[in-house]
């Protein structure tokens, strides 16, 4: 697969800055002083062997566990203590490893669910009509995301690659400046990555619906991740080998050493 | 709303409004019974069903709205204040019953909110100077409604009728709204449901205050019908048969509670000829329906809809392995 990127990172302030993470369980040390940053509009790669400490530093960033030691800011506010929910208001979109989805309602109502807290005050929503105003946007991603045709029927009752297209559509439906892909293309059949990666970087183009769109992407598969990232950081047992783009880790003997072999 | 649906329920509306006229007093005393307990498990269905809160109280809030009514009415006030105050009051101490489940779920939730059912009876029984304790509180009047007496069986039926309506139609718009996907989805996924901005914690407990102020109303409506209130209504072991109907109707349809609260209601009734036998008879048929219907009875059109769909799609297969064999046998 061909590097294809197209689109360079804004310059400028980073849109995500991590410093000096720490977190450990017992005596081990899952995630050992990392830090990193993420710039406005950049497709930013995690990856690792099993136990690197890749789960637990997403989780770390998105709220699900409190770090021992570090900071986390997201567009120059400190958020190492906030949670989900507060990170999701403050525009951080994610997607989980395993699928996500909301079995019992329609795909488009999962997309509308995806996104309606944010459209006025929770007594307004009380009263506001059942697609919150959003039916418009929720349709656009439907199209985008090719999945027109199963639009009005049950999540649960979709494929597994359905699933995984509306579980990963609903991340971007709030339109957030940040989204955390962790392993999206995780069990997903192979003629289906190919066309994850395009829709990926289409959002991340696409003024209207990914406008501005950073990602942090966590994924094993290794032409997925070349293909799709701007930048990829490889951590091993913790703590971070290297950061470059494909090509500098590609040609990064430690890192082949480590972890991409030959 | 499909054409069946709209059509099934003009028919049931208009022979709820007929069937009292070819009954006897007990015949239109049972229906009203029945319309209180379709309200007072629409709310549990919300807590439970679309929300997914274990709850095992629901029957305290029963009797808080009921003996809010009779205290309210023994002081010399009117229905008219206790209905509201019992709903309100209800609405409050569920938020404070739902903080548990901010913290447990499932049998741990279940066993907490079945606690706090026994909290409420015991003061219920022992604070007699409150609630008349075993004694209870008798000669709760009918309410007026604009002048025209509620006090005759018919009367009452119809206010209850029309108060039973509002309260659906209050819960359909609710679930129509935003609010109604942010309790499925709290319901379904409460992890996902917050990672896309859902406060969980404000939905549980409004899912919570919601199911209990129907109870308070509902309790408030039978402390009117049955004039005299004492705590053996609103046991841990109403609580469970509240939780059944709403079960054995369907958890999550919103017409789950009609079909629940007959069974828990009326089938009692009707199961009077097999005299001795007849909890036998009542019990068997619940323990059939949740082997075979675990999903409740209106779950029965989804399940032949899934039969068929699947019966589909396994001829189009083999009508796909068919035409892909002769294909190969013709090349």
């Amino acid at each position: 697969m061909s590097h294809t990127n197209q689109h360079e990172p804004a310059a400028g302030q980073p849109i995500l800055k991590v410093t000096g993470l720490r977190k450990a369980y017992g005596a081990i040390q899952a995630v050992g002083g990392v830090s990193f940053q993420v710039m406005p509009g950049e497709i930013f790669g995690v990856i690792g062997p099993n136990g690197s400490g890749k789960t637990t530093l997403f989780n770390s960033m998105l709220g699900q566990i409190t770090p021992d030691e570090g900071k986390i800011e997201l567009n120059g506010q400190d958020v190492t203590q906030c949670g989900p929910l507060e990170l999701n208001r403050r525009g951080v979109g994610r997607t989980f490893q395993t699928l996500q989805v909301f079995g019992k309602m329609t795909v488009r109502d999962n997309l509308i669910v995806a996104a309606q807290e944010h459209q006025g005050s929770m007594f307004g929503r009380m009263f506001a009509p059942g697609d919150s105003g959003l039916g418009s946007r929720a349709d656009a991603l439907i199209d985008q995301f090719r999945i027109r045709h199963v639009a009005h029927k049950k999540a649960g009752e979709l494929s597994y690659g359905q699933q995984k297209l509306v579980d990963i559509a609903m991340a971007f439906m709030s339109q957030p400046a940040l989204v955390l892909l962790d392993e999206p293309c995780a069990g997903v059949n192979p003629s289906l990555v190919g066309g994850i990666s395009t829709l990926l970087k289409e959002l991340n183009r696409n003024p209207k619906i990914g406008q501005h769109s950073s990602f942090v992407v966590i994924e094993h598969n290794m032409d997925f991740v070349m293909d799709l990232c701007h930048r990829i950081m490889v951590m091993v047992e913790g703590k971070v080998m290297a950061i470059g783009t494909p090509d500098e880790i590609r040609g990064n003997k430690q890192v082949l050493d480590a972890y991409l072999g030959n | 709303m499909k054409k069946i649906t709209t059509i099934s329920i003009a028919i049931s509306a208009l022979l709820m409004i007929i069937a009292p006229q070819f009954l006897k007093n007990y015949g239109i005393y049972l229906l009203t019974y029945w319309l209180i307990f379709i309200i007072a498990t629409m709310g549990l269905n919300l807590t439970l069903g679309y929300a997914g809160q274990k709850s095992l109280g629901h029957a305290a809030f029963f009797g808080i709205g009921a003996y809010t009514v009779a205290i309210v009415m023994k002081a010399g006030l009117s229905f008219w204040l206790g209905l509201p105050l019992g709903a309100a009051l209800c609405f409050f101490i569920g938020i404070a019953l739902g903080f548990p489940a901010l913290r447990v779920q499932t049998i741990y939730l279940a066993f907490a909110t079945l606690g706090f059912n026994t909290a409420v009876w015991l003061v219920m029984r022992n604070e007699e100077w409150l609630t008349g304790g075993t004694f209870g509180i008798n000669n709760i009047a009918r309410p007026e409604l604009f002048g025209f007496s509620l006090a005759s069986n018919m009367a009452y039926y119809y206010f209850t009728l029309g108060v039973t309506v509002l309260m659906a139609a209050a819960l359909w718009g609710l679930l129509r709204s935003p609010w109604g996907k942010a309790f499925t989805a709290l319901r379904d996924n409460p992890i996902r449901a917050e990672s896309l901005g859902v406060d969980i914690r404000s939905y549980t407990l409004l899912s919570f205050a919601i199911g209990a102020a129907y109870a308070g109303v509902a309790g408030a409506l039978f402390a009117s019908l049955v004039e005299f209130i004492e705590p053996a209504p609103f046991t841990v072991g109403a609580s469970i048969m509240m939780y059944l109907m709403v079960v054995v109707g369907g958890a999550g349809y919103f017409l789950g509670p009609v079909l629940g609260a007959a069974v828990g209601v009326l089938l009692p009734e009707w199961l009077r000829f097999a005299q001795a036998w007849y909890l036998f008879v009542f019990g068997s048929a619940v323990v059939l329906l949740m082997i075979w219907l675990p999903d409740g009875l209106l779950s029965i059109p989804d399940r032949l809809k899934a039969k068929k769909q699947a019966k589909n799609e396994s001829a189009a297969r083999a009508a796909s392995a068919h035409a892909a064999a002769n294909k190969g046998a013709q090349a």
